[in-house]
């Protein structure tokens, strides 16, 4: 309150000084209303420009950590995730979340953007692009074996109902929001209901052929490497540059003088994350893994989401630098124990890591920052740890639920997976009847 | 001394080396070729616009080996890339003059084994 108070005050400062043509009809109260309403919404829909930048940051992650068989197919599939979910977040979705509060569970207005009003435009712009993020980390997790029309199908609903009603508890008057419950920008709203989500179509789905297997009654994990790293780096940097629309927008104010901490609170993280990705695999594999690397700038990012409004530059770090190591440790453990495969490590990065930095809230959260969050390590006690707790865990229990049942009536009607011959053939002839790379010599023998 | 040059579905490499890996044949050269036999093609389209694709993708085996060696070196190919649908491909077996292995300047049966 006390920066607003001191930004109003240069404002009206410039104002005088400048002695602008405004000032003179308009009580100046009014002319600051119109000029902070101008600065939200300059700010707002430029972030939602950044925010929509990261699905060409996906893209290119999840083709490059792919095979060049299937890159064709998985651009569609970013294509349209955004484009098919975004019509219907305007339809349903939007309203499902932000809509008047029914009972503390759903919206029930707002469905259309009927009557809305130049901010209610500004919100939904704001919000589209964060529900399509949630809707597009499955691709990757899915990739090489799914067919299309199941994704699409998957896109609608996850952006029409499963993204909605969870971020309507958290951030659209719901009951998690009511408890207290703080995720800044969407560790777990955005990323963790992703990364989940990914989870469920992973485990339902069934390994790419070839990545497990038995030899002598003992499943051998096998690499399937991807065709493209500078692309995968390319897609990380992409998603870097548009997370601070993601983070440093969701302040959702232009006079929010808090917008650089927010911003530097990431970079501090995704850094952390990057370095200590790098160091874990370097330790573990005996040489420093360019994708892991690229994984853990992408833990990083998504650990500070929740906490980059209120946790310190010495908490980013540290969150950063859990993030990184974590990242490692649960690609390996999903991949060689669990035996399910996520060919670009979606859940590793959206889902595990969203839920410790969701919890990280109740961890490093300085009162200082945000009034009334405050975590373990600043004196507030274990409430706030065991408030995100119950977010976290809601979020897993209601994603894998919708989730399984979503992907098991998709298996049991139309199908998820496409043919083991199409399959070896590659997705971009199979289910498209084109090639991404045509001209290309490549060697499709896996 | 006789080369055996085998053209196959490229997704069947993987079973064919395990093959002839079971069958103790560990050289062999692989490449990427473009060919048409039996197969008829099959059309990609771009933009709207069919296109023929009559040269498909295949894969080249060359491995040389001794006489005794030619028959399950045969037979292990096969195994690995037998579906039974047209397009398994064909292998070619041809006298071989001379080997000459450039490390040592070995020659004939030794340079091979």
């Amino acid at each position: 309150m006390k920066k607003r108070i001191a930004l109003t005050l240069v404002v009206v400062g410039l104002l005088f000084g400048g002695g602008t043509l405004f000032a003179q009809d308009a009580s100046t109260a009014d002319t600051i209303k119109l000029y902070k309403q101008a600065f939200d919404m300059i700010w707002m829909v430029m972030a939602a420009a950044l925010v929509f930048f990261m699905q060409a940051g996906f893209a290119m992650v999840e083709t490059g950590l792919t095979r060049a068989k299937n890159a064709g197919n998985i651009i569609m599939k970013n294509l349209m995730d955004f484009s098919a979910g975004a019509i219907v977040y305007w339809a349903i979705g939007f309203g499902l979340m932000f809509g008047a509060d029914s009972g503390g569970i759903l919206g029930v207005s707002k469905f259309f953007l009927v009557g809305a009003d130049p901010a209610t435009y500004r919100d939904w712009m704001f919000q589209v692009v964060f529900a399509a993020t949630a809707a597009t980390i499955v691709s990757g997790a899915m990739a090489e074996r799914t067919k299309f029309s199941a994704y699409l199908i998957y896109s609608v609903v996850v952006s029409a109902i499963i993204y909605p009603f969870f971020g309507h508890w958290a951030w659209g008057g719901g009951w998690l929001g009511q408890m207290g419950f703080h995720d800044f920008a969407g560790s777990t709203v955005v990323h963790s209901v992703g990364g989940w989500a990914a989870l469920a179509g992973a485990m339902l789905l069934g390994p790419r052929k070839g990545k497990y297997v038995k030899v002598g009654g003992k499943t051998v994990v096998k690499a399937i490497p991807g065709h493209n790293i500078p692309l995968a780096a390319l897609g990380v940097f992409i998603l870097w540059f548009g997370w601070y629309g993601f983070n440093a927008g969701s302040t959702l104010s232009g006079t929010d003088l808090s917008i650089a901490h927010v911003a530097a609170t990431t970079t501090i993280a995704a850094a952390a994350g990057a370095v200590f990705a790098m160091f874990t695999s370097w330790v573990w594999f005996g040489k420093p893994d360019p994708s892991m690397a690229l994984n853990g700038a992408l833990a990083g990012l998504v650990a500070i989401t929740a906490p980059c409004g209120a946790a310190d530059p010495i908490g980013a770090l540290i969150i950063g630098i859990v993030a990184g190591i974590l990242v490692v440790l649960s690609v390996e453990f999903i991949d060689k124990v669990l035996h399910i495969d996520d060919p670009v490590g979606a859940v590793s990065v959206h889902a595990v890591n969203g839920a410790w930095g969701t919890l990280a809230v109740g961890l490093f959260a300085n009162p200082a920052n945000i009034d009334g969050v405050s975590g373990l390590f600043y004196g507030g006690g274990l409430h706030q740890l065991g408030v995100q707790a119950v977010g976290v865990l809601t979020a897993f229990v209601w994603v894998m639920a919708t989730g399984l049942i979503l992907f098991a009536i998709l298996k049991g009607t139309i199908g998820l997976r496409v043919t083991s011959d199409e399959e070896l053939r590659g997705l971009d002839t199979g289910e498209h009847g084109m090639e991404a790379y045509s001209g290309f010599q490549i060697f499709t023998t896996m | 001394m006789k080369l055996i040059t085998a053209y196959i579905q490229p997704h069947k490499l993987n079973d064919v080396k395990e093959e002839l890996y079971k069958a103790e044949v560990y050289k062999l050269s692989v490449t990427n070729s473009l060919g048409c036999g039996q197969q008829k093609g099959y059309t990609e389209s771009y933009r709207g616009v069919d296109i023929e694709v009559n040269l498909l993708k295949k894969t080249r085996l060359e491995i040389a080996v001794n006489e005794d060696f030619v028959q399950r070196t045969v037979d292990a190919i096969i195994r690995g890339a037998r579906t039974g649908e047209i397009g398994d491909g064909k292998i070619f077996v041809t006298p071989l003059e001379e080997c000459i292995r450039i490390r040592s300047g070995e020659t004939g049966k030794e340079a091979i084994g």
